[in-house]
């Protein structure tokens, strides 16, 4: 029995492993082969190790247009860092007291919050609107727009942890003496960890990786952000298949980084009871 | 870009949307959209519990798989798109190599307007499949133990607690997933816009890429009849089905 148990676990750890590696590694190999082959051998699309390395890929990349891809990464970091820091302190706040606090209010304030989850954007009243407080094409505004429409799902990701956390602890702050603002920052605030690294990678990907919101609300091309940089190699260089995945690998390391960091503590944030709409 | 201007817009009545809903080029996108969202919210919904159940069970390498698993959602939608357009490339792409070389006929994943769009669903589902685990394995590691104790003296077998035990107490996690994957296709476009521009004719053609291509056309209306019609579209699926599945939830209790 104890053998046999031990035989069905091998084989699903074997199963489980080749079809990861097929299904899902594959075609990470195929995008780094491809970065760092010759333009013509890059042409035929094949995921053979390359004759030449051609490493130069990645400095051609950078350089190129008199070196936007740096003015992008600028762009894209400070538009990740100042959304991700809006969204923990702002989300952790209207999380706190959507959770805490009952009544007719919050139920309304919590279903105006959850309709921004399902409500697309509409795009050219608020370009519109952008340009009346003459904030279009800033990153200030690029910011805004960022917090508001990713401010549901974190809300709904702090107000579900929350719940985990028993009230008991802020009983006892307030019977030594915290006003409602010192336990919010010295009790609750601590606690938010587990579920702050699960925000930190989902907010902070989704930002970096954004592609449509940028194009709408923030074009020119001083402003423009890494993800748009991949229109430079599918349009006017055409074919250079080996500069554009060098550009792809470029821009996905940053986040390859941050996962490595949060990796093991994305699914902690998540359970006890997190998930709950 | 020229500076839309609300002052010398006319009021034309609902000719817009008769525009949009006669052209077929237009039109077109709504059963598109319709089919993308139900078809990558099912898939991830079903393909994801399994892998989650196996996830969350005794095997060894259940971090690396997992980490595997994460990493798509660490590379924008765009460069996925790119990807995987070429690997569906007609004839010399990766797909089709080892289609060929298996002895089948090399099929035109994206030039074949009959299955473009599924083409764009399953590489939508490789992409996206993380966070529906992630949250499927939170939901199942909340699940008290004693529950599966209490099933296991009852005399169920292991199929019998994932159906009886697992799938009702996951039901919050589920929720989630369905009503966030089904929003997200229903709003889809960067996908789309990587792999086919909405091509081959309209075949691939969703809300979000009409609204684009009219907005960069310069058709302000007609790009802002398509978000109305988008918004109206969400609201009438999403909000019954939370109230479905609230309620659902609440009769497993």
């Amino acid at each position: 029995m104890e053998s046999r148990k031990k035989r069905t676990r091998l084989i699903g750890d074997i199963v489980g492993v080749v079809l990861t590696v097929v299904i899902f590694l594959i075609p990470f190999y195929f995008m780094f082969v491809q970065s760092i082959k010759s333009k013509k051998e890059a042409n035929r699309l094949s995921i053979a190790w390359p004759k030449e390395l051609h490493f130069e890929n990645y400095l051609e990349v950078i350089k190129h247009g008199n070196y936007q891809l740096v003015t992008a990464f600028k762009n894209s970091a400070i538009l990740t860092l100042f959304t991700v820091l809006g969204l923990l302190v702002t989300g952790a706040m209207a999380g706190y007291v959507i959770q805490r606090r009952k009544g007719r209010l919050m139920t309304a304030v919590q279903s105006t919050i959850m309709l921004g989850l399902m409500i697309p954007a509409s795009i050219l009243p608020t370009i519109h609107m952008l340009q009346g407080m003459h904030i279009y094409k800033t990153m200030f505004s690029m910011v805004m727009i960022e917090i508001a429409l990713q401010t549901p799902f974190t809300t709904m990701l702090y107000r579900g942890f929350m719940a985990s956390i028993p009230v008991d602890l802020e009983e006892a702050a307030s019977i030594d003496g915290c006003n409602r603002w010192q336990i919010f920052t010295k009790v609750i605030f601590p606690l938010l960890k587990p579920i702050q690294a699960t925000i930190i990678i989902l907010v902070g990907v989704q930002t970096f990786n954004d592609f449509t919101n940028p194009l709408y609300f923030l074009p020119g091309a001083a402003n423009t952000t890494v993800q748009l940089t991949l229109y430079n190699y599918k349009g006017q260089l055409g074919n250079s298949y080996n500069l554009l995945f060098a550009d792809i690998i470029i821009i996905t390391v940053p986040m390859l980084i941050l996962f490595l960091f949060f990796n093991k503590r994305i699914v902690a944030g998540m359970v006890a009871g997190a998930v709950k709409g | 870009m020229t500076v839309w201007n609300f002052e010398t817009a006319a009021f034309n009545g609902l000719e817009n949307y008769k525009l949009f809903f006669t052209d077929p080029a237009m039109s077109t996108s709504v059963p598109h959209t319709l089919l993308y969202a139900f078809a990558t919210s099912g898939l991830k919904v079903v393909l994801a519990f399994f892998i989650a159940i196996f996830l969350t069970g005794s095997i060894r390498t259940k971090s690396f798989i997992r980490s595997a698993v994460f990493f798509p959602n660490l590379v924008s939608t765009m460069a996925v798109g790119l990807a995987f357009a070429y690997m569906m490339h007609p004839t010399k792409g990766l797909l089709n190599v080892v289609i060929q070389s298996l002895g089948g006929k090399a099929v035109d994943f994206l030039g074949d307007p009959k299955i473009a769009l599924w083409s764009i669903i399953l590489t939508d589902v490789w992409k996206g499949l993380s966070i529906s685990v992630v949250i499927y394995i939170a939901g199942i590691q909340s699940i008290d133990q004693s529950y599966y104790e209490a099933a296991s003296i009852d005399g169920a077998n292991w199929w019998q607690q994932i159906t009886n035990v697992t799938l009702p107490l996951v039901a919050p996690a589920q929720n989630s997933i369905i009503i966030l994957s089904l929003i997200g296709g229903l709003r889809t476009f960067d996908l789309i816009w990587a792999m086919t521009g909405g091509g081959p004719g309209f075949a691939t053609d969703v809300l979000a890429s009409v609204i684009y291509k009219q907005y960069a056309a310069g058709f302000y209306g007609l790009s802002t009849a398509g978000n109305v019609v988008m918004l109206i579209l969400i609201s009438v699926i999403a909000f019954p089905l939370q109230h479905f599945l609230d309620k659902r939830e609440e009769a497993l209790r």
